[in-house]
């Protein structure tokens, strides 16, 4: 397959085609309408191809569940205020156990906020986000590459586990290109048995997140979780950048996580042993593999283009086995490498310096 | 031989309903199923039942059945149809549903001309949570929620959703119709009969509007219901065939005969 220079929304696009995605809906919201854009195009071109341009977020993840349930690989996008609003559906998907993929290009917020790159929508898109106990796996990719992989990925998962699965990006991501090289996606696997296309001569099928009798309901949200507890332990996903020989270690993810390895090369440069531990999975969490970087590491720093979410999973973590600081920009700034340095280099030193948030 | 001359429809399952006595809805599922046995196309009928006292619909119809979210049915039917354009797809929603917290997404089904068929029951109140005022609720109507009656300077109109529709050129076939009398019951069942033939010929968005009795809510007994909807709901809401799109272009009927009484 040959490498293409490609705009990160249009990557999202041509990855989930690839995959087999033949319905998508969605909404106009800026920074990701290239992806729906994309999509119109493309899903004319291949065979069973469905593309609706929705009258809102709320219709477009209703839309999704419907074509879920009826066989197709479906897939929405939006950012911050439209993911909000395909809460009530994303629950839905989890309750009825259907696989989708909703792709969220995070700006700056809360309310309408702006258009800029952020990373303010973690706590809502790794503790659920609507109502309900539930999850929704999600993907944080750093790279074009990884835009490409995890959103086939992204397809798979959702399909492995019935569940909706999230790739969460930014308008960084979605804006930038890179070359990228897209993979053969693997067959689908997606038992008939789950499809709904009627009856047929046999037995009528029912899908329902309604469920009145609480000690069923109460088996089911133990199902559900029993399925989330195998997530977290077959699907986590990290990479370690430079951490061999660290003395610090950024924990940074996605745009963040791109913004620090800038920064530590910087900082190697000028002698400071400081590595990168990146979360892939945001849900489920790498939580044991950050655990035992604690165990030979003292000094952890979380960076994050929000005012400090991700850093209470790394703290639930650590739980208080190594010191952890914080350094964040949100509303939709971006720093440098340099200023995400020169924080890095503050504190590196003066290590009682480093100083918990909150 | 003894030959059979009612019995329970295929397209239903062997349950009781939960339904108050004197509701419309059991009489509108019943429709529903016969139309499905005779049209024969039970194996390939996909429903999607709404938030509300039909919540519990696909306990009754022996069909394939997904649940929608309040409101989102004929957005969750638009998924579905667009991905198996040869099922044949309806969704059964209230007033509430429908006129209030789903209209957008069932105005914009229906501007959209989606080949689904949408059976809307209206019975003027908000039924399972316990009476409170509908977009539908008449003027002067007591609820839990407009105990002085629905007042229109506080709680705007009663909302015609049919005559809306009727405006969209994406609308193939609306009709309102009522289950107060075995005569309209007929009525009903030939319009939901005409609204299935129609989404099986592909010929675009059918709704058909059923005014439903809700003794239970409107505190009133079964027979009071049925009359009220003479006397009072139908005055508001004319019965009738209200477009036609596929009749009107054959020629089959001519202006002015489109409406029929209750």
């Amino acid at each position: 397959m040959n490498k293409v220079l490609m705009q990160g929304n249009k990557i999202i696009g041509e990855a989930a085609i690839r995959a087999g995605c033949r319905f998508y809906a969605g909404y106009p919201i800026t920074p990701q309408n290239e992806i729906p854009e994309y999509m119109a195009e493309r899903l004319r071109e291949v065979e069973g191809g469905v593309f609706i341009q929705s009258e809102s977020e709320v219709a477009a993840i209703h839309m999704v569940i419907g074509a879920s349930a009826a066989g197709a690989r479906s897939m929405t996008s939006s950012s911050s205020p439209g993911i909000s609003l395909k809460q009530e559906g994303i629950s839905s998907l989890a309750a009825c156990e259907l696989p989708a993929v909703i792709v969220n290009m995070m700006r700056g917020g809360p309310g309408l906020g702006n258009i800029s790159p952020s990373q303010g929508d973690y706590f809502q898109a790794t503790r659920g986000g609507g109502h309900g106990d539930y999850r929704v796996i999600v993907l944080g990719p750093d790279s074009a590459q990884e835009l490409a992989d995890l959103t086939m990925d992204a397809f798979d998962l959702a399909d492995r586990y019935r569940t909706p699965v999230m790739i969460l990006a930014d308008g960084m991501m979605g804006q930038m290109m890179e070359p990228v090289i897209f993979k053969t996606p693997k067959p689908r696997a997606y038992p008939e048995s789950f499809i709904m296309k009627g009856a047929g001569a046999g037995k009528s099928k029912i899908i329902r997140g309604l469920i009145l009798d609480p000690l069923d309901m109460e088996e089911h949200n133990w199902t559900l979780d029993r399925k989330y507890q195998v997530i977290a332990r077959k699907e986590t996903r990290h990479e370690l950048y430079k951490a061999d020989d660290a003395e610090l270690i950024l924990v940074a993810y996605g745009t963040g996580a791109r913004i620090a390895k800038g920064a530590i090369k910087r900082l190697r440069e000028s002698g400071l042993r400081v590595g990168l531990f990146r979360p892939i999975t945001l849900w489920p969490f790498p939580t044991n593999e950050l655990r035992d970087l604690a165990k030979k590491i003292e000094n952890f720093l979380v960076f994050e283009m929000s005012t400090g979410q991700m850093v209470e999973d790394v703290r639930l973590a650590i739980q208080g086995r190594a010191r952890i600081g914080f350094h964040g920009r949100p509303g939709g700034v971006v720093p440098t490498p340099v200023e995400l340095a020169n924080v890095v280099m503050r504190k590196y030193d003066r290590k009682e310096g480093i100083i918990d948030h909150y | 031989m003894m030959k059979k001359v009612f019995g329970r429809p295929q397209s239903m399952k062997k349950n009781i309903f939960h339904y108050c006595a004197g509701c419309g809805h059991s009489i509108a599922h019943r429709l529903i199923a016969e139309v499905i046995d005779e049209l024969d196309i039970r194996g390939i009928t996909i429903g999607v039942p709404p938030a509300g006292c039909a919540v519990l619909a696909y306990n009754y119809f022996d069909i394939d059945m997904i649940e929608a979210q309040h409101g989102r049915g004929p957005a969750t039917a638009t998924g579905i149809k667009r991905v198996l354009p040869d099922r044949i797809v309806f969704s059964y929603q209230g007033d509430g549903d429908l006129a209030a917290i789903g209209i957008a997404e069932s105005f914009h089904a229906a501007n959209r001309g989606e080949n689904i068929t949408v059976v809307f029951i209206n019975n003027a109140v908000y039924g399972m949570t316990g009476g409170q005022m509908a977009p539908t609720s008449m003027l002067g109507q007591k609820t839990t929620t407009s105990p002085a009656g629905r007042n229109n300077v506080l709680d705007g109109y009663p909302i015609q959703v049919s005559e809306i529709f009727s405006l969209l050129p994406g609308t193939a076939y609306i009709e309102r119709c009522t289950v107060n009398s075995p005569a309209s019951i007929l009525k009903t069942r030939k319009a939901i009969r005409k609204a299935f033939q129609y989404q099986i010929d592909g010929l675009g968005f059918s709704l058909v509007e059923i005014l439903s009795p809700c003794p239970t809510n409107w505190k009133m007994t079964p027979i009071e219901s049925c009359r009220w909807i003479d006397e009072v709901m139908s005055k508001s809401f004319p019965l009738g065939v209200i477009k036609d799109l596929p009749a009107a272009a054959k020629g089959e009927r001519k202006k002015g005969e489109q409406r029929h009484d209750g």
